[in-house]
């Protein structure tokens, strides 16, 4: 079987250009192929033309890696629920469907050019705190350290989190708890993550607010998360970072060295 | 890349020597500085709105046992732990209480909203379909505002008195028939309780959220208590705008 798709795709020189749509015609395309496949499929044609291709993130095309995310049909990752764009097949388009594809929009989440955004923030807020500080090693007995399984699970469930922004953009406020809540939860949930707890939570949270909007828990990031990260992450984070207002040890000191010096 | 400072709870590090060790902010005011401590703020006084709501109807509803009833129980409200508290100190007390939520709800929601304004300067181009949000989620703003516009008219209509075309002190049975007699502010009262049970339907469940309150054990009941709640305190409210304009109550 094969479809004809109209496209309106964003199209945008660079990060100071003010962008518009362009429509492309993509006809006969197999449904049987992914939706960056039909972008590849259009950049040929465009670079045929002695066009400028579409430019668009990908990498594994796999879904695991996060960086093929784009607003398809105004839905991060398109319409199918746990997928990534580049799992998106043309089979869930009807023949003669406009397709309007547009880049995620962020003030944290910059536009480079056409489809590719600069997802930065996300790796600042993890260098605020998503990671263990102790050196680790080699990789220790198995069973040197036990984790209740149904906390490795749901640490996993967490740690499953790619990175890709679809949170950020589907959030009607821009805000980023799912991606923070999910990184703080993964480590939080492990006997490793323990000592730094909620100095990490304070650290991370802090960050995010540099860059995101706030949650006012609408559930559209649950929704459009590929690999389906649940808001209880969110509900986790925000009780964390409670806690950690009377558990940071590192900011408790630091009151109490000021009271005491008074 | 936008970078904002927002005062996280961290706060900022003080490098011995190199300055005069500056006095710290109050604690709560740190919090608050965070988007993540306001939400929790907001959760707190909207929980305070809950009581207020839920306790107004409750004694809304005196109006079916007789007019003697209600103006005693608006008489009684002023005389809460009275000899021991001076008159009308509870009340006071609790309008305090109230007016104190209701300004710091309104702050945050305000300054988050700015926050929110800022994190996506430039919106989507194309049409956006949302999938979980609803159409009570996305309105917080908006009922929010209507309700406070409505409040406003509330009291100038039943406790002060301007807006009320035949006003007595301390007679709220009289004063509630003879405003709501007329068909256009019935009208308000109901599309006002209408818009109160679309902001407790996403205010009641989001609170948990808010303030973590999120376990396997009663997640689905925190939105069916959204619901209960929110259907409760409206339907309570409806009713009486109704029963005086079909002449149920006059």
């Amino acid at each position: 079987m094969t479809l004809n798709l109209t496209l309106k795709v964003w199209r945008q020189d660079g990060p100071r250009d003010a962008g518009r749509f362009e429509t492309y015609e993509a006809n006969a395309v197999s449904e049987d192929i992914s939706f960056l496949e039909l972008l590849d499929v259009v950049n040929e044609d465009l670079v045929a033309q002695n066009r400028e291709p579409i430019a668009f993130d990908h990498d594994c095309r796999e879904g695991i890696c996060g960086m093929c995310g784009v607003m398809i049909n105004g839905q991060p990752h398109g319409p199918l629920r746990g997928t990534t764009t580049c799992q998106l097949h043309l089979r869930h388009f009807k023949d003669g469907d406009t397709v309007v594809v547009e880049p995620w929009r962020a003030a944290a989440f910059p536009i480079i050019r056409d489809l590719v955004v600069n997802r930065t923030a996300f790796d600042r807020i993890v260098m605020a705190g998503g990671y263990v500080t102790a050196p680790t090693g080699a990789a220790q007995d198995a069973n040197n350290i036990p984790v209740p399984k149904a906390n490795a699970d749901l640490a996993m469930d967490a740690a499953a989190c790619i990175g890709c922004g679809a949170c950020v953009a589907a959030c009607p406020n821009g805000a980023a708890q799912l991606f923070t809540s999910a990184k703080v939860a993964h480590l939080g949930l492990l006997p490793q993550g323990q000592p730094e707890r909620w100095s990490r939570v304070n650290a991370m949270v802090q960050r995010m607010e540099e860059h995101f909007g706030s949650c006012t828990n609408h559930r559209e990031c649950e929704a459009a998360c590929p690999k389906e990260i649940s808001i209880d992450f969110i509900a986790r984070l925000n009780r964390d970072y409670l806690k950690a207002q009377f558990k940071d040890r590192r900011q408790l000191l630091r009151a109490t060295d000021v009271a005491s010096e008074e | 890349m936008v970078s904002r400072t927002t005062p996280g709870g961290g706060g900022a590090v003080a490098v011995p020597g190199a300055h005069p060790r500056q006095r710290p902010r109050l604690w709560l005011l740190d919090f608050y500085g965070t988007a993540v401590g306001k939400k929790a703020v907001m959760a707190i006084t909207g929980i305070v709105g809950l009581g207020f709501v839920l306790v107004h109807m409750l004694g809304n509803l005196k109006i079916y046992t007789g007019e003697q009833h209600l103006n005693d129980y608006g008489e009684y409200l002023r005389e809460i732990g009275s000899p021991i508290i001076p008159e009308t100190g509870t009340l006071w007390l609790l309008r305090a209480i109230l007016i104190v939520a209701v300004l710091i709800h309104v702050h945050a929601a305000w300054s988050l909203t700015q926050m929110n304004r800022r994190a996506r300067p430039t919106g989507y181009q194309g049409p956006r379909r949302f999938v979980a949000a609803d159409y009570a989620s996305r309105t917080m703003r908006w009922t929010g505002v209507l309700l406070a516009l409505f409040i406003v008219f509330h009291l100038f209509d039943l406790t002060w008195g301007p807006a009320n075309p035949n006003f007595t002190r301390g007679e709220p049975y009289h004063n509630l028939v003879e405003s709501l007699s007329r068909g256009w502010v019935a009208a308000i009262y109901i599309v006002a309780n209408l818009l109160l049970g679309l902001h407790l339907y996403h205010g009641a469940w989001s609170l948990f959220q808010s303030l973590g309150w999120n376990n396997p054990r009663f997640n689905l009941w925190r939105r069916y208590f959204a619901i209960a709640f929110a259907a409760v305190v409206v339907a309570g409210n409806l009713s009486i705008p109704i029963a005086i304009v079909s002449g149920a109550v006059d």
